[in-house]
């Protein structure tokens, strides 16, 4: 019986020929992830075991949630995971002024290849699968023990196939493409499951485009996402991984649970609705939303291309004045070169503020918290009650165009409206 | 393992946002963080839950982000299971991991209100309405879930030689 990429990979990690779904599993990990806000509990059970880690070089600790310290508790947490990774002699410890959201920064920097297992105490490390590796998230538990072991257990997820065909429309972007997903199967179509993107519509998806449509796996409830390898993957990681790495293809006979298709040239800019990312809605057919604040960054949507779609928009125009404007790269390269590109001048020019990579508002952490009853489009992935402040606010999910059109209407607006 | 207690109900996709908001995840203490749970999405909760008590959910309870606060604060104000028509996967994961019994019963749930009494009866396999008289049984967790809950939970495993 064939096999899916997914299915690959762990049969790999698991020293074994041939896995199938359902089955329980012991695997190896090649990378371990936590964040200030995982890595202390984490850290708490791993001193249960007593034990040294299994390989400094295999975990990476990013502050990034409440970083830079939004408050003394946070601080704490973050001289917590310091002295850890002090200890132990962590090699992928990022300080504040080199970090960046964990999930923008670990690609960026070489630490995922193709067939690689990533675990991360964080729901969106599946991001990673856009580089056909398998990456899921697990919690401070897990991530206690693996450091121990470099090992972890996993039922194998049986497996949804998305085939893509066609090409992205003009102001049509990765973000459209997982929001449509999520609104056509549901935020638990894909409960346990694996999502495999496949079909000729692949090719025509940036890198860029990829990490968000797998960051957002998991909102379809699913246990990771993942593209096969291609010359995109390959030209991104040039420069960046110099490891000998396996990519994995799905067998021709792979086993999938259901089939769904996607044509790239038929999307629109989309944008979702509180309180579930499945509410998509086209932007077009939004209605007149007025909203308060816009939030352009996070893991989803916080590297470069991203910011050019914004500045594409901001260039020229202005933030409406009832409306906060709050841009945040992904991660100190991003923010340099979208300051050598003069982004950041477009977008101070335009009335927004840029702040330095966080995860802040996305969580409801800090720098940008809705009071009562705001609203806010934002380019993050979650749109759950409170989720970005106040429980009687409200969170618009959509791509950098939608979101910086939305700032310049002062209302959920398309990019053809500014 | 037997457990019997009230019922505390609550819908579809309950999330971790609103099991234990963001807001307090500054909090390291397990016992402050716990006057927290479910607190937006139940006021009531923290202040009430009484210990043996039991969550009773609809779809995709513990959707949403991986922080392992969202089970421990549940583990941590005694509830003595979650019984949820499904879970999501981490929230599953990071139950049993910690040694908070989880069970899916399915559409079964639709027959269970708000202040019914439970019993779950994981060893024989039972779900038992004491309120309605309804049963019903459900299937045994996988051999290896066994082996990591009879041991005490994943940190317990893995100090006995598990995953060696
Ligand atoms: S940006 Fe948001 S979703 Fe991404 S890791 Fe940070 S808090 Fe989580």
């Amino acid at each position: 019986m064939g096999m899916t990429m997914t299915e690959k990979i762990l049969a790999r990690h698991a020293g074994v020929a041939s896995v199938s779904a359902g089955d329980l599993i012991v695997s190896q990990v090649d990378l371990i992830l936590g964040n200030d806000i995982t890595t202390p509990p984490a850290i708490v059970e791993f001193n249960k075991i007593g034990r040294p880690v299994f390989n400094p070089e295999k975990i990476a600790l990013v502050p990034d949630h409440f970083t830079p310290n939004k408050d003394i508790r946070s601080a704490q947490m973050a001289k917590t995971v310091k002295e850890f990774a002090r200890k132990h002699k962590i090699k992928h410890y990022f300080e504040v002024g080199r970090m960046g959201i964990e999930h923008v920064l670990l690609p960026e920097v070489g630490l995922v290849a193709p067939g690689e297992v990533i675990i991360g105490a964080d729901s969106h490390t599946c991001t990673y699968g856009a580089l056909n590796a398998f990456a899921t998230g697990i919690g401070s538990t897990d991530m206690g023990a693996a450091m121990v072991t470099g090992k972890t257990w996993f039922k194998v997820p049986s497996a949804i196939r998305v085939e893509l065909t066609g090409k992205l429309p003009k102001y049509v972007t990765g973000k459209d493409v997982i929001l449509t997903l999520i609104g056509m199967i549901g935020v638990e179509g894909a409960r346990y499951q694996s999502i495999e993107f496949a079909g000729p519509g692949v090719a025509a998806l940036s890198m860029t485009d990829r990490l968000t449509i797998c960051n957002m796996a998991i909102e379809a409830g699913g246990k990771n996402g993942i593209f096969p390898m291609d010359e995109i993957t390959a030209a991104y990681l040039k420069g960046r991984v110099e490891r000998p790495f396996a990519a994995v293809e799905a067998d021709g006979d792979a086993v999938y649970e259901r089939t769904v298709k996607i044509d790239l040239s038929a999307l629109e800019p989309v944008v979702a609705f509180p309180h579930l990312p499945e509410n998509v809605r086209k932007v077009k057919e939004a209605g007149d939303v007025a909203i308060d604040q816009v939030v352009i960054g996070s893991c989803t949507n916080g590297r470069l291309e991203d910011l050019a779609q914004a500045a594409e928009i901001f260039a020229g125009r202005q933030v409406h004045e009832r409306v906060r404007a709050i841009i945040i790269p992904g991660s100190q390269t991003v923010y340099m070169e979208a300051m050598e590109k003069g982004y950041i001048k477009t977008f101070i020019e335009a009335g927004c503020v840029v702040s330095t990579p966080t995860c802040g508002p996305c969580l409801g952490g800090y720098m940008g918290i809705l009071a009562e009853g705001e609203r806010a489009v934002s380019t993050t992935n979650r749109n759950f009650r409170g989720r970005m402040g106040h429980i009687d606010s409200e969170v618009y999910l959509s791509g950098p165009y939608v979101a910086a059109a939305s700032a310049v209407c002062g209302r959920i607006a398309g990019p053809e409206e500014v | 393992m037997k457990v019997s207690g009230k019922v505390w109900r609550y819908g579809d996709h309950v999330d971790t946002d609103v099991i234990i908001p963001a807001r307090y995840l500054n909090i390291q203490d397990p016992v402050e963080l716990a006057e927290h749970a479910m607190e937006d999405i139940d006021t009531t909760f923290a202040a009430n839950v009484q210990p043996g008590d039991i969550v009773v959910a609809g779809k995709n309870f513990g959707c949403g982000s991986s922080r392992e606060h969202a089970p421990l604060v549940i583990k941590q104000k005694g509830v003595a299971c979650v019984v949820a028509e499904s879970f999501a996967r981490i929230f599953y994961r990071n139950a049993i991991n910690i040694g908070l019994p989880v069970v899916e019963l399915g559409e079964a749930v639709a027959g269970i209100e708000a202040n019914h009494r439970l019993t779950v009866d994981l060893g024989q396999g039972i779900v038992t309405n004491e309120t309605t008289g309804q049963a019903w049984t459900i299937k045994p967790l996988p051999a290896f879930v066994q082996e990591l809950t009879s041991a005490g939970g994943l940190i317990a495993y893995v100090k006995e030689g598990g995953m060696a």
